[in-house]
């Protein structure tokens, strides 16, 4: 009868021997690299490495799909690594390195792979064709894998071109930008799994397209792809803790915004019987606003902690400072809407979608027109 | 207490206490944010004058924009966000405290009948035994179970995740918490004195030991945030809080002393840490403690936080070579400098105040072509993330200063000691600018073949002496005719022009030759004129040069293609000397390099406050988020159940795990 019931055994009884040998991996791999390159650790960086491994245990256990996507990754990177045998040159000479999987081919191809899943899932959401929105499903994952590739790999070449110049690709826009593109795909894979609804990934793509758009902009106007050192108020292990924190919070809000603006769509009547039932849209929407809230207020405390040791003082109301906490207010602001009676639906969706543009110019506006703002003609 | 202040008083708390109230305060204080981040906070208040002059200056400061995040209003929201936060508390504690503890074991099974989230099933089951396997199954899910016996039957009253309501209490006393921690580190005390004329802001600029009783504040003032640079070698026992348009002295228990700073520099020329050895000593004078510190590595000692904020020139000691422009003399003379410091410079007609303000040991410069190369798409797609920056070059030291004229008008000059080579020549680089918000113009003053300068300053000094024109002039005619033509007509007519062209450049540079030619010559010839008299006055000058030599005692000069090119190089840097603004052109000979680094000190007695606000800020938002608060009745008659369910809120999680419970129901009943 108990299994009819559907009764939840406890967590370690549900697990697997392939949960138990990831697990097995995950730990090997982060105590292999704890004794490879344990020389250029901090304390605080060991913590983080060593607090990492039942993290990303239990993560996987979690959430399934990780456990491979986690092996793939992790194999090839060492391919990938293997591939370099500490020379940096290899990556114009090597096949697989100049064409797959050195650290730019990477995340290029990630580029391209999310940009043809935007047109499956867009294909599959017009032509009501469940196959070709698996097929959107499947390059979203290679572009995923892709993209964790790329940094990992970014990760070791940085050590190459110096010891003291190497660092955890997440310092500059070029990196957090594919850190976004990353987290938001994984975090939409999860819902899209959870709610067996694939359509909603027409929109969700379009915010990583943008993305890769900025980041081929980027790298082509800019050569922002190059590697640079760290500057002195970087160079610390909060970084490790902060930069994802807040990539969460960004990706899920994204996530929300796209997912509000095909609510307000649907709500309409556009697609509305191609789209999931607005419930269903209302409902993950919420899910992404809350995991985002969650992670947006550790990663501003982190924040607040690092620049208690880099500045001088938790908060300084310096311009990034505040738009995270503006950020913050919003989203604050739309968990209480949502708690009042007659508020909820287009209201609700259309303060998502505004979010957004809050979010976005906390994220690179902030960086673009403020740090440098001299004039102030514009107030 | 009348009923009508009664009512007041209670409409008050509630609408202090309703969502929406809280809604538009959170909106407001959002918004308000925004405001101190397209105005650039805690600029100097002259700077604020020059951008929006006199009248919206007095405004925008009234309305407290120059530091909003202090401001009176801003405070304001902030305290109701406080009050409103903690009145809402105050209201929902009853409530929530009870609904944690209480099973609802009361609900008669009318109202379970009108549960929106009901359902039904018969059974052949006794209702205790179909109450025990229920009560099995709602724990396996979590739930806490009351079994409850009624005359005809059996309720069971069962509930899950209540932290969700403790989550409400942390996250929301977390606010109020973080509120009062940053409170206990503002300013408010210092406003209150300053309100009440306790202390009152010092706006001169005079020596830290000058600064009076009233404007400082003592070692036991709980809460500061200052700054202080300290030059290698010295030591400060005091730092500076900087308060709308003055400063504040903090009194420190202490003293800091500077040993040395550091710079490292990447390969690429970065830098890559900033480092302060620090000694510091008691009042007393003894040392107590010695350390260094870096970019987020603070020391904290007594209580202060000592934070590795900025870096600058201490006073760097100079050995200069000043040219005097005015007289055609061809021989510096030498002046002794540091920055910071300031000298008086006489010449002859009037004096000027030389200010040093900075020296600059590294100067990394972009001396690729103007732009990248442009990336082919192949070339970033299979591309190295390696960068390419060959063009970056470090260029050696420079040093700025300005130069005050009798009138109090200052120019800026900032000159690179080293020469810096474009296209293919080396220069010596002079930069001058009249207000600090333009950028630099250079003036390049082009070095002989010994790498010196003296040879341009020799010419200049024969070019400009008017007496040694005619020399210059009839050494020109000579080179420039075939003997046959000497002493004729055309001889003379053109050591005429000759001095002509000489006396003008002399007195304004090719400034004054396009004067005069836009003048004198029709516009259709003008081209052709102005290619004549220059190619007239490099053949002069060329003659110059030699005189020059000459004069100097050294061997005449081969014409070759150099000395072409320092020529037309010269004639246009003493072109340039007309409108460089200064009488003098000051060379970097020598230096003795003195940092000083800027500390942040800290005394924030709020930080932990705010830590313990942080922390039960996460684990209050996690468990509001993530714990769903739900309950469960089961009302079990003989042959019947029904299954009710509620939750604060209805999302779709809800809805599966009614769904879930229903069909468990109707497998338990058989
Ligand atoms: C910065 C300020 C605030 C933050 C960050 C905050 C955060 C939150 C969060 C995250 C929730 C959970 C929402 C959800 O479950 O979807 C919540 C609920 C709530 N908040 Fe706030 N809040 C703030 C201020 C206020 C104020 C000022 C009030 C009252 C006037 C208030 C009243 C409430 C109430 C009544 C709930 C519902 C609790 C429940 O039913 O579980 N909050 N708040």
């Amino acid at each position: 009868m108990e299994l009819a019931l559907n009764q939840p055994a406890p967590l370690w009884k549900r697990l697997t021997w392939f949960d138990w040998l990831f697990a097995a991996i995950v730990a090997g791999g982060g105590l292999f690299a704890l004794s490879q390159f344990g020389d250029y650790m901090d304390i605080y960086e060991k913590a983080i490495l060593l607090a990492a491994i039942p993290a990303l245990a239990i993560f996987g256990w979690f959430w399934k799909p990780f456990r491979p996507l986690f092996l793939a990754v992790g194999a090839i990177s060492l391919f990938a690594l293997s591939q370099y045998g500490g020379n940096l040159a290899r990556m114009e000479e090597a096949f697989f390195l100049k064409y797959l999987i050195s650290s730019q081919a990477a995340i290029m191809w990630m580029c391209a792979l999310f940009g043809l899943a935007t047109l499956a899932y867009w294909g599959g959401l017009i032509a009501r064709s469940g196959f070709v929105l698996s097929t959107g499903s499947a390059l979203t994952w290679a572009a995923v894998t892709l993209g964790w590739i790329g940094l990992m790999v970014r990760w070791y070449e940085s050590y190459l071109i110096g010891t003291d110049v190497g660092h955890i690709p997440v310092s500059n826009l070029y990196e957090v930008f594919v850190l976004f593109c990353l987290i938001t795909a994984m975090m939409y894979l999860y819902y899209e799994a959870q709610y067996q609804a694939r359509q909603m990934g027409a929109f969700v793509l379009l915010v990583i397209s943008a993305a890769v758009g900025f980041i081929l902009w980027y790298t082509f106007d800019r050569g922002a792809h190059e590697i640079q050192p760290l500057v002195p108020a970087l160079k610390s292990w909060w970084m490790k803790l902060h930069v994802p924190a807040n990539f969460v919070g960004y990706g899920a809000f994204s996530i929300a915004a796209m997912l509000g603006a095909a609510y307000l769509l649907a709500a309409r009547g556009f697609l509305a019987d191609r789209l999931p039932k607005l419930e269903v849209i209302d409902d993950v929407m919420y899910k992404a606003i809350a995991i985002g809230f969650a992670f947006f207020t550790i990663a501003t405390i982190l924040g607040a902690m690092w620049a208690a040791e880099a500045w001088g003082g938790y908060w300084s109301w310096d311009p990034k400072e505040t738009w995270a906490l503006i950020v913050w207010l919003n989203y604050a602001a739309w968990l209480h809407i949502r708690l009042v009676k007659g508020l909820r639906g287009p209201m609700l969706a259309w303060w998502a979608v505004v979010g957004l543009f809050v979010t976005t110019f906390a994220f690179i506006g902030v960086n673009m027109f403020l740090s440098g703002l001299h004039s102030y003609g514009e107030l | 207490m009348n009923a009508t202040s009664a009512s007041f008083g209670k409409s008050v708390f509630e609408l202090l206490s309703s969502m929406r109230f809280a809604i538009s305060l959170l909106s407001i204080l959002a918004v308000a944010s925004i405001i101190g981040t397209v105005l650039k906070q805690s600029e100097p208040y002259s700077s604020y004058m020059i951008q929006f002059g006199p009248f919206w200056f007095e405004v925008f400061g009234k309305l407290g924009l120059y530091d909003v995040y202090h401001a009176g209003w801003f405070l304001v929201i902030l305290t109701f966000l406080v009050i409103s936060t903690s009145v809402c508390i105050t209201r929902n504690a009853p409530n929530f405290t009870r609904e944690m503890k209480s099973f609802r074991e009361h609900v008669s099974e009318q109202s379970l009948n009108a549960f929106k989230h009901k359902h039904e099933a018969a059974t052949s089951l006794a209702p205790e035994m179909l109450a025990t396997h229920a009560q099995h199954y709602l724990e396996g899910q979590g739930y806490k179970v009351r079994n409850l016996p009624r005359e005809d039957g059996v309720l069971l009253a069962a509930k899950a995740g209540s932290w969700n309501r403790l989550g409400y209490f942390l996250a929301h006393s977390a606010i109020v918490i973080i509120c009062i921690g940053g409170l206990m580190d503002g300013n408010l005390v210092f406003k209150v004195q300053q309100a009440m004329g306790i202390k009152k802001i010092e706006t001169r600029d005079i020596p830290q030991s000058e600064v009076p009783a009233i404007s400082r504040l003592s070692p036991s003032n709980p809460s500061f945030r200052g700054s202080v640079q300290i030059p290698e070698g010295s030591s400060a026992n005091v730092a500076f809080l900087n308060v709308a348009d003055g400063y504040l002295v903090q009194d420190l228990p202490f003293t800091v002393a500077l040993k040395q700073f550091r710079i490292e520099h990447y390969t690429t020329g970065q830098p890559k840490s900033f480092e302060s050895d620090l000694e510091i000593f008691d009042l007393s004078g003894k040392k107590v403690r010695e350390a260094t510190i870096a970019v987020n590595h603070p020391l904290i000692h007594d209580g202060i936080a000592i934070y590795q904020a900025s870096f600058a020139d201490g006073g760097t000691r100079m050995s200069l070579h000043g040219w005097n422009l005015f007289a055609p003399t061809a021989t510096p003379f030498p002046i002794k400098g540091a920055v910071h410091q300031s000298t008086t410079l006489s010449s002859g007609a009037a004096d000027y105040t030389l200010e040093f303000i900075d020296f600059r040991p590294f100067n990394i410069e972009n001396m690729g072509e103007d732009a990248e190369a442009p990336r082919d798409t192949m070339s970033v797609l299979g591309g190295s993330p390696v960068s390419d920056k060959k063009h970056l070059r470090n260029v050696g030291p420079s040093f700025q200063y300005k130069l005050r004229d009798a009138r109090g008008q200052a120019r800026e000059f900032s000159n690179y000691m080293l020469p810096l080579e474009l296209e293919g020549r080396w220069y010596l680089m002079s930069g001058v600018r009249d207000t600090p918000n333009e950028a630099f113009r250079y003036l390049r003053i082009p070095l002989d073949a010994d790498g010196n300068i003296d040879s341009f300053m020799r010419l200049r000094a024969v070019l400009l002496n008017t007496a040694l024109h005619p020399e210059i002039a009839s050494r020109f005619a000579r080179q420039a005719l075939p003997k046959a033509s000497w002493e004729t007509d055309l001889e003379n007519q053109l050591k005429l022009s000759a001095s002509q062209v000489l006396k003008m450049f002399a007195e304004g540079g090719f400034q004054s030759l396009g004067a005069y030619i836009e003048k004198n010559v029709p516009a259709s010839d003008s081209e052709k004129a102005a290619s004549t008299y220059l190619r007239i006055l490099e053949l002069a000058a060329v003659e110059a040069m030699q005189i020059a030599h000459q004069q100097a005692g050294l061997p005449a000069l081969k014409p070759d293609d150099a000395l072409g090119w320092l020529i037309r190089d010269s004639l246009n840097s003493i072109s340039d000397l007309f409108v460089y603004g200064a009488p003098i052109y000051l060379q970097l000979m020598e230096y003795d390099e003195v940092k000083a680094s800027g500390l942040q000190l800290t005394r924030s007695p709020g930080q932990n406050v705010v830590y313990l606000g942080s922390l039960l800020l996460t684990l209050g938002v996690f468990f509001m988020l993530y714990v769903r608060e739900r309950r469960v009745w089961l009302r079990i008659k003989p042959g019947h159940a029904l299954l009710a369910m509620s939750s604060a809120k209805h999302t779709v999680d809800f809805e599966k795990e009614f769904a879930q419970h229903a069909q468990a129901l109707n497998t338990l009943v058989k």
